[in-house]
């Protein structure tokens, strides 16, 4: 009696996931295109950066907080990276000035920028006790409006070769993206599992002032959450900018909300104090999945924004019902 | 009318990893108060979780008044004249008293077709009914202003007022004065006679011998047996909860106290209402009590030692250094831990497992390389303090909050075992812990003491405060009004000290 009452709460809670793993099944069958390897690379070459977005906005999450500004995090960082790794000849370079940098050099200087905007989430957040649904909302605007400012709204193109190299390459048949998705997973699982800063954010996420008596400083915590948060974006728009091969202030929005519903699809608990890093790849996966399978049944791309957005109340509603869930 | 209010039959639980319930049973006749007693952990509040459908049995039937009964949720229970007070409250902080008595069941009034809540009806309902159980408070005060043991208060009165036939109290003295104790017995003996059943689950011997007609013990979820109170003594009580003979209450307090450890100086809070110029030492190896009735403000004291609250002026020294402290960081720091006494609020991170709640305050002791936790030798640590404080539980994974109370308290204070500051302040210690256990963690105290540690406890049990301290220090009314030691320790003086202004 009690194990068929197991079966079917382990189907309820984990509907999505095999909703979506149905679909896939019917996809590939009607359409042989969809389960070419081709698209299969192509699936994990979009997902690679979502996946370094999601996994910063964990962080936030896991702590009962948020991060509202990381789409337009990702916009300025890929922005920014294209603006200075243009070809000196490009046309309509729009610093026509700026020395020729090393790639890794302007991933870092783009790091260093986010988390300059990161620093400010954590502090908001931190020491002025301002929700942090209100306060990443105005850095959201902020990032935006200096985007904006920078890039004067004209897109960003022609880059250099060795920028185009370090985003799409591959070796071995493997992309780039790829191995950066597993570098960037393998460190943040670490980080959540291994280490006294990921104790520590669980335990804020459990209870903060509980945390607190138990000698955490939930303050410092809480900034590290939100800088590594912002250093993750700049990465990510730093790989979108180049896989795509040109930016605009455009590039980013709503990914914040695509992370933010991939991680509770992936059982990060908007309750905070529970996430797996599992889970948010899981949930990317889950959401690309989605995107392609009704892209390749041809549905109208304005019926693909009304699923997604079923997908993710429905993931949220059973997300909550785990946890009023009768014993 | 039939027999028993209550019969509870071959009820079974389990959840993953335990059984919890085994085939109890349990008959409560009209009228009484049935005593419900076992070790922490032996299943007492998930036996009456399962009887108000807050978690589902796998077996076994429930009468009421002779008739069967299915009842699914809390809501349904009270239909049926069955209400409970839980052993870890779910107030509702920031509404007023008055809405809290009234939750869910608001007192309405009609202007045509609208229906509004009527607040008048309400607050004067709830004046009331809070004088009922002599708690004079203002029902518009936000219930999150009172101290637990006033916020339990209104929910006992919120039980009374629904007029039920059964009240469950699951440990509900756990955190009240002896005033408020005798306040609530005479109100419990007053419904009594007018037919109401009790459920009454408690680790207090002196109170149940007071108060039950009735007995029930559970040992490691399964029945053990009934009694007439009248039947049954103490010790054969204590023999079948815990299977053996327990011999003594208090282990010999054989500590000797040496040099000066920490010196508060002139402690005054930034609110008038709260403690005012409080100065106390406390030596090396010592166990020094805080006595005083609740309200006395000894909790915002310690508190303030320890950083969680702020203080207007005063110093305080360890080892005859000046120190600083702000937040509990820099309490720990210097070495100073504190058990704290809302055990839901600042005490278990719920959501998290039994390791993470056991180490997370001394992950510091465990790094390698400055980065890395050894999660080989946490597990050896969590591992070692389960077994010491013999915690109830199938794996260290399990999650916190579903342990019973007294584990709970168990687990929090092995994370300052773990922790090993040198002066550990701890605010009523053994609240919720079954007899043998209080014997381990005073055992483990005086352990401490010998190993050089300060001890401050604060514990509102005379017979513990008396039994455990090497001195005690009176607060009364917001100030430090005694120091008792020795042969001038008695009850006598620590209430003529505490009831001083
Ligand atoms: N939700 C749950 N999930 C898993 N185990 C549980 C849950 N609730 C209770 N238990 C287990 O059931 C057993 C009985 O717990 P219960 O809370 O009923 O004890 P208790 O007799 O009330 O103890 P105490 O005196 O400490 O309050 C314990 O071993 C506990 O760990
Ligand atoms: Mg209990």
């Amino acid at each position: 009696m009690s194990k068929k009452i197991n079966i079917k709460d382990t189907l309820i809670n984990n509907g999505i996931v095999l909703l979506l793993a149905v679909l896939v099944v019917y996809v590939s069958i009607n359409v042989p295109a969809f389960r070419s390897f081709a698209n299969l690379k192509n699936l994990a070459i979009n997902a690679a950066p979502r996946v370094i977005v999601a996994l910063g906005v964990s962080g936030c999450l896991i702590t009962k907080g948020t991060d509202l500004s990381a789409g337009r995090m990702v916009g300025l960082a890929g922005c920014l990276a294209g603006i200075m790794l243009q070809k000196p000849d490009a046309p309509g370079k729009i610093w026509p000035n700026f020395p020729q940098l090393n790639v890794f050099l302007v991933l870092l200087i783009c790091m260093a920028v986010c988390s300059v905007f990161g620093l400010i989430n954590g502090i908001v957040v931190a020491y002025l006790n301002v929700p942090a649904f209100i306060g990443t909302l105005g850095m959201q605007m902020i990032v935006y409006g200096i985007a904006l400012v920078v890039t004067n709204a004209v897109p960003i193109g022609g880059y250099r070769a060795d920028f185009t190299t370090v985003t799409q390459g591959n070796v071995a048949g493997i992309p780039f993206l790829f191995i950066y998705l597993v570098i960037a997973a393998a460190i943040i699982w670490f980080v959540y599992n291994y280490t006294r800063h990921g104790k520590y954010m669980y335990a804020i996420g459990g209870n903060e002032s509980a945390a607190e008596v138990s000698g955490v400083n939930v303050k410092k915590t809480k900034i590290i959450i939100y800088v590594t948060a912002a250093c993750l974006y700049a990465i990510a728009g730093f790989l979108f900018s180049g896989k795509s091969g040109g930016a605009s202030v455009n590039l980013g929005m709503s990914y914040e909300l695509e992370a933010i519903a991939a991680c509770t699809i992936g059982g990060v608990s908007v309750n905070g104090g529970i996430g797996r890093v599992s889970g948010v790849i899981i949930g990317v996966a889950v959401f690309e999945l989605l995107k392609s399978s009704l892209q390749f049944l041809g549905v109208n791309t304005n019926y693909q924004f009304i699923a997604q957005g079923i997908v993710i109340v429905v993931a949220i509603a059973l997300d909550i019902r785990k946890y009023i869930a009768k014993k | 009318m039939a027999e028993y209010r209550l019969e509870m039959h071959g009820i079974s639980k389990s959840f993953p990893g335990v059984k919890a319930l085994d085939n109890v049973n349990l008959s409560v006749r009209p009228g009484t108060v049935h005593a419900l007693m076992g070790e922490n952990g032996a299943g007492k509040s998930t036996l009456m979780k399962c009887l108000f459908g807050i978690y589902k049995m796998d077996e076994g039937e429930v009468l009421v008044d002779g008739q069967k009964m299915n009842i699914s949720n809390p809501d349904e229970a009270l239909h049926h004249g069955l209400a409970m007070v839980h052993q870890e409250l779910q107030p509702v902080p920031d509404r007023t008293i008055a809405e809290n008595m009234y939750l869910g069941r608001y007192p309405l009034k009609s202007y045509g077709p609208l229906k509004v809540i009527d607040h008048k009806t309400m607050n004067e309902e709830t004046v009331k009914w809070l004088e009922n159980v002599k708690m004079p408070f203002d029902p518009k005060r936000k219930l999150g202003e009172l101290s637990i043991s006033q916020m339990q208060s209104v929910e006992i009165a919120k039980a009374v007022s629904q007029d039920a036939r059964l009240i469950i109290l699951d440990e509900p003295t756990s955190s009240l004065t002896e005033n408020e104790v005798e306040a609530l017995f005479s109100i419990v003996r007053d419904l009594k006679s007018r037919g109401v059943s009790f459920v009454y689950i408690s680790h207090k011997m002196a109170e149940i011998r007071q108060i039950a007609d009735d007995i029930t013990i559970m040992r490691d979820g399964t029945y053990v047996g009934s009694w007439n109170m009248n039947d049954i003594s103490d010790n054969e009580i204590v023999k079948q909860m815990v299977g053996r003979e327990l011999t003594n209450v208090y282990p010999p307090l054989d500590n000797e106290p040496g040099e000066i450890l920490m010196e508060v100086k002139g402690y005054t809070s930034i609110s008038d209402r709260s403690f005012q110029d409080c100065s106390f030492k406390l030596r090396r190896g010592e166990i020094l009590g805080f006595g005083g009735l609740v309200g006395a403000q000894r909790t915002e004291l310690m508190e303030a030692v320890f950083g969680i609250r702020h203080i207007k002026s005063g110093e305080i020294f360890l080892n005859g250094k000046q120190i600083s402290i702000k937040c509990p960081h820099d309490a720990i720091k210097n070495g100073i831990g504190m058990i704290t006494e809302d055990r839901r609020g600042t005490g278990i991170l719920g959501c998290l497992s039994i390791a993470d709640n056991v180490s997370i305050a001394s992950l510091d002791n465990y790094l390698e390389a400055g980065v890395k936790l050894n999660t080989k030798k946490i597990e050896e640590l969590v591992q070692d303090n389960v077994g010491k404080l013999s915690i109830k539980t199938p794996s260290s994974k399990e999650l916190i909050r579903n342990l019973s109370g007294g584990n709970q308290q168990k687990v929090i204070i092995s994370r300052w075992l773990a922790n090993n500051p040198d002066v550990l302040i701890m605010d009523e210690p053994t609240r919720g812990i079954d007899v043998g256990a209080k014997y381990e963690i005073y055992q483990i105290m005086i352990e401490l003491a010998k190993q050089g540690k300060g001890i401050i406890m604060i514990s509102s049990e005379m017979p513990e405060l008396l039994g455990v301290s090497n001195r005690i220090m009176v607060m009364c009314n917001k100030r430090i009004t005694g120091e008792l030691s020795g042969e001038e320790a008695t009850q006598e003086n620590v209430m003529k000290y505490a009831t001083q202004f």
